[in-house]
């Protein structure tokens, strides 16, 4: 037997080993595929950045039909579910007890002032706790009375004119639901925790169990023994890749708008700077609670804050900004959100492609010096 | 396979070491585990490597797998430099590491595969190989079975079975048999003997059992990082003829005849054998037994190879006399004969299987009594049960008069446990460890002051008071693990496996401080062990397998059992080998 037969004897050897722990072993099992659905499944349907079914007093303090009718512009929204007040001061109680997110207030001289003047304050009040929800609820507000104002002037005849019309469009994502860019950039999250987080407590077991110790004295290569771990578990993140793509698609009706190819290629790209990580992480420690913790802390959390996933790098303060740049997952989340939600925007992937191909290059380097066949 | 064929390098050595060095940087003090070590291994024998607790012998034994670089010096097999090219020895090279890292989420078979996978053995040669290897280890009813779901003793056999799944030329075993049963570990042994006798193969072990090392064509001696010196066994014994004796006393407790000899001027050690006492005399010279009842029986007896190594390793060390042990206790021990522990029909089921099966026994005041049996006899599950840590299935059992499960705080406090792990907390100091256990045994000052400083010193700890536990070394992590059972004066000291992967001599300064303990304090100890040596100290002992208990009685009562024309002065070992081996032929097994 040659030397490359028995190379690869032994290649076979370690691949077929890895994939039947695996497959033994519920808890990289739970890692790769149950913790994805779980992942997807909160964020598909549990987590929404959208303000929708917003409760909101009305407050008409005198009857009349103009009142009536402004009142039930809010019932025909998807947006809020109105609750009627007599008087300002059960509504703010309202608020208070947090029944309702914040109050219109129509005075009992409205209807007069809007007849004589053509000119009739509402007051808005909003619980600015939740800021993020109470100023999207302000711009709805806004929006339901410029509306209201336009269908009552045509109603009339007379004619309402506003200073500048403002006519707008929302790119990429006109229904502006969360869920679609939340879903493609969670897709980096997943593929963090197989690559960084799995990699990382596979190797440091080995370690613990002693079964690196009786490996490094067979004939195997460092080379070896560090394909023998990126290769099982890049075929899992592959298929936790497939997997999440199929329910953001065909479940979570996100549009897929750039091509398949490029998006398994970045995929692929990233995972491998993932895996990288991941082994590195674990040749250094040698210790699965502290690999998992060091795991979490440098390229899960990252992944899930930094990367723009959930929170907007630009409004991030300058050095937390630049911070980012050496987050792996920024330039997948980038990626990703592009081709899911603009198509095959070329310079965008490439030039984000070419930044993980950097971090491929860094990690793996490093995951090569750190296995070496000796205990020190 | 050329490569088992072709005849390299130095042809009267398969291992050449030549001034070999170690050293380690631990909290920045430089530690030199090896020093210019030289020796050589003859080809095609067995070759033990033995020394006390950090004598360096797992070092030297990564250095040869490549698995360390040295600092200085060479080291070659069969003419392949390990240091230049570890690769290349690697190749001829088969090592089974203390813990032998089996994938215990993959079978039998599906180890040895990865290993002929790795060692490139041809898919041809394999069904032949792994028949051979599967009789040979016993696993062949097992191929089939996680290697998780073995005992130790198996698993030990398949670690064994993989490693030599391709024949090596250089067979490195590190401690093969420790935590191993005496049954499986002389199947360990036959199977060394008779592959290196068959094949083309060297093969170096260490071990901490001296029985084993009689047993090798060679013996190197390794202590404190320095070769001590290297030859046939008996060439370690020779020099200490005329110097050992046995000394037999039929009317006084054997462990109180044990104390006062280790006492005399010019004993260099004093061990339980069989029906008395073996003397090692620093001089050819015997002792002076003038001071000793009548009675007294002196006669000299052929040197073993362990009588050498004490020797060398105390003429080195200097010889400090024995350690004793005083509890210190407030009041006078209670009236002798009374029953301790009284065990009735006591059984224990995990679903259908039946782990201990209706056992009887009870242990006086005062008593030492041992629970022998190999791995799975259902020792560990007994032991719980005593303890309280598991409720019984069916019988009755009292301690101290009390039935843990119905007592617990009362009785607990009647009882020292000292489990076989160090479960101690390791990043405690020595001192932390004990203030922790006084508390937790409710001890108040002044009272826990005086027991703080009464185990550091009757331990000899004071000089490690502020050192991480974890630190320690194995014996002395032993001696604060006793230290924290004694703490609050129990009655009762459960000891579980107490000295297993200890060096002879910290097993030798253990049993003095039982001994005394016992004697002079009325302490009873219950003591789980497979070191058949160490049932020679019980008063009395029972011998368990398969949750049963096979035999009971006075360790002379078990040797007598096994006593043949051709047996006429079995061993301990040879009464338990016995024993298992008749209950498994009435189809027990």
């Amino acid at each position: 037997m040659n030397e490359r037969q028995a190379a690869r004897m032994r290649m076979r050897g370690m691949l077929r080993k890895e994939f039947l722990q695996i497959l033994r072993d519920p808890s990289s099992i739970a890692i790769a595929f149950v913790m994805p659905l779980f992942l997807l499944f909160l964020f598909g349907y549990g987590i929404s950045l959208d303000a929708k079914h917003v409760p909101l007093g009305i407050v008409i303090e005198g009857s009349s039909p103009e009142a009536a009718s402004f009142a039930a512009s809010f019932e025909h929204s998807d947006y809020f579910i109105p609750h009627t007040y007599r008087t300002v001061q059960e509504a703010e109680a309202a608020v208070v007890r947090q029944e309702i997110k914040g109050l219109v207030w129509l005075r009992s001289d409205f209807e007069e002032n809007l007849l004589s003047q053509n000119v009739a304050p509402i007051g808005v009040m909003l619980n600015g706790v939740d800021a993020n929800t109470a100023r999207i609820v302000q711009g709805y507000v806004q929006s339901v009375w410029n509306t209201w104002n336009q269908q009552r002037s045509e109603w009339d005849g007379s004619e309402f004119s506003m200073p500048v019309g403002l006519e707008q469009r929302v790119w990429y994502n006109p229904e502006m639901r969360s869920r679609n860019y939340l879903i493609p950039g969670l897709i980096a999250v997943i593929m963090t925790l197989i690559g960084a987080l799995l990699t990382a407590l596979v190797v440091a077991r080995e370690w613990e169990r002693g079964t690196m110790e009786a490996l490094m004295v067979t004939p195997v290569t460092a080379k070896e023994i560090l394909l023998g771990k990126l290769l099982p578990y890049f075929a899992l993140g592959m298929g936790g890749l497939v997997l999440s793509v199929m329910m953001a698609v065909f479940l979570f009706g996100v549009p897929l708008r750039g091509s398949l190819l490029p998006l398994f290629l970045c995929s692929a790209l990233f995972l491998v700077a993932a895996l990288g990580m991941g082994l590195s992480i674990s040749s250094t420690v040698r210790n699965q609670f502290v690999a998992g913790q060091i795991a979490i802390v440098a390229t899960f959390l990252p992944a899930f804050m930094l990367s723009g996933f959930i929170f907007d790098i630009n409004s991030m303060p300058g050095p937390i900004r630049l911070l980012t740049h050496l987050i792996a997952a920024r330039y997948y989340v980038a990626i990703l959100q592009t081709l899911f939600l603009a198509g095959d925007v070329w310079r965008v992937v490439l030039a984000n492609s070419l930044a993980l191909l950097v971090f491929c290059a860094f990690f793996l380097i490093i995951a090569r010096r750190r296995t070496v066949k000796r205990l020190e | 396979m050329s490569e088992r064929f072709d005849i390299s390098g130095d042809a009267k050595s398969a291992l050449t070491i030549r001034g070999l060095s170690k050293r380690f940087v631990a909290n920045k003090q430089t530690v030199e585990a090896l020093r210019g070590i030289e020796l050589q291994v003859r080809p095609g024998t067995v070759t033990g490597l033995i020394g006390p607790d950090g004598a360096g012998k797992t070092t030297l034994m990564r250095l040869i797998a490549g698995l360390l670089l040295p600092d200085e010096g060479c080291i070659s097999i069969l003419g392949r430099e390990v240091v230049a090219d570890p690769l290349s020895a690697q190749r001829i090279i088969g090592y089974m590491p203390q813990h032998f890292g089996l994938y215990e989420d993959l079978t039998v078979a599906e180890n040895m595969n990865l290993y002929a996978d790795l060692q490139g053995l041809p898919v041809s040669e394999r069904t032949a190989r792994y028949e051979e290897l599967t009789h040979l280890t016993g696993l062949a009813p097992f191929a089939k079975r996680l290697a998780g779901k073995l005992s130790g003793g198996m698993k030990q056999k398949l670690g064994l079975a993989c490693v030599l799944v391709r024949p090596p030329r250089l067979l490195l075993l590190d401690e093969p048999t420790v935590g191993v049963d005496p049954v499986s570990r002389r199947e360990l042994w036959s199977i060394v003997y008779r592959l290196v006798r068959e094949g083309e193969m060297t093969a170096l072990l260490s071990t901490a059992y001296l029985d084993e090392a009689e047993r090798c064509a060679e013996v190197i001696l390794l202590h404190k990082g320095v070769k001590l010196g290297q030859g046939a066994p008996d060439e370690f014994s020779r020099p200490m003829s005329g110097r050992c004796f046995q000394v037999t006393l039929p009317n006084m407790n054997k462990r109180i005849l044990q104390g006062r000899l280790a006492l005399l001027p010019g004993v260099i050690d004093a061990t339980i054998q069989r029906t008395g006492v073996r003397l090692v005399m620093r001089e050819s010279s015997p002792p002076d037994l003038s001071g000793l009842p009548d009675g007294i029986r002196l006669e000299p007896v052929a040197p073993r190879f362990e009588d050498g190594f004490i020797s060398m390793l105390r003429e080195r060390d200097g010889h400090t006399p024995p350690a004793t042990l005083s509890l210190d206790r407030p009041t006078a021990p209670k009236s002798v004969d009374q029953a301790m522990i009284t065990v009735n029909h006591l059984s224990r089921n995990f679903g259908s299987f039946q782990a201990v099966k209706e056992i009887s026994f009870s242990v006086k005041q005062g008593e030492v009594f041992g629970l022998l049996g190999a791995n799975g006899a259902g020792k560990s599950t007994t032991f719980r049960m005593l303890c309280g840590l598991l409720p019984a299935s069916g019988g009755t059992l009292s301690v101290a008069g009390l039935d843990l499960r119905n007592a617990p705080a009362k009785a607990r406090a009647r009882i020292g446990y000292m489990a076989q792990k160090f479960s101690l907390y390791g990043d405690l100091s020595v001192l932390e460890n004990l203030r922790f256990f006084a508390r937790a045994y409710g001890l108040r000052n002044p009272e826990r002051g005086r027991r703080i400083d009464w185990a550091l010193q009757e331990f000899e700890l004071a000089d490690h008071a502020d050192g991480a536990s974890k630190e320690l070394p194995l014996g002395y992590k032993q001696r604060l693990a006793m230290a924290a059972a004694l703490m609050h004066h129990p009655d009762i000291l459960f000891l579980d496996e107490p000295t297993s992967g200890v060096d002879p001599l910290a097993r030798r300064e253990f049993w003095h401080r039982i001994s005394s303990l016992t004697a002079e304090e009325g302490v009873t100890v219950l003591v789980t062990t497979h070191f058949m040596e160490e049932a020679e100290y019980c008063d009395r002992l029972v011998i368990m397998a398969e949750g049963a208990i096979l035999a009971e009685g006075t360790p002379d009562q078990m040797r007598a059992r096994v006593q043949s024309s051709e047996r006429p002065d079995p061993t301990m070992e040879d009464a338990f080998i016995h024993l298992i081996e008749e209950h498994e032929k009435k189809g027990g097994g």
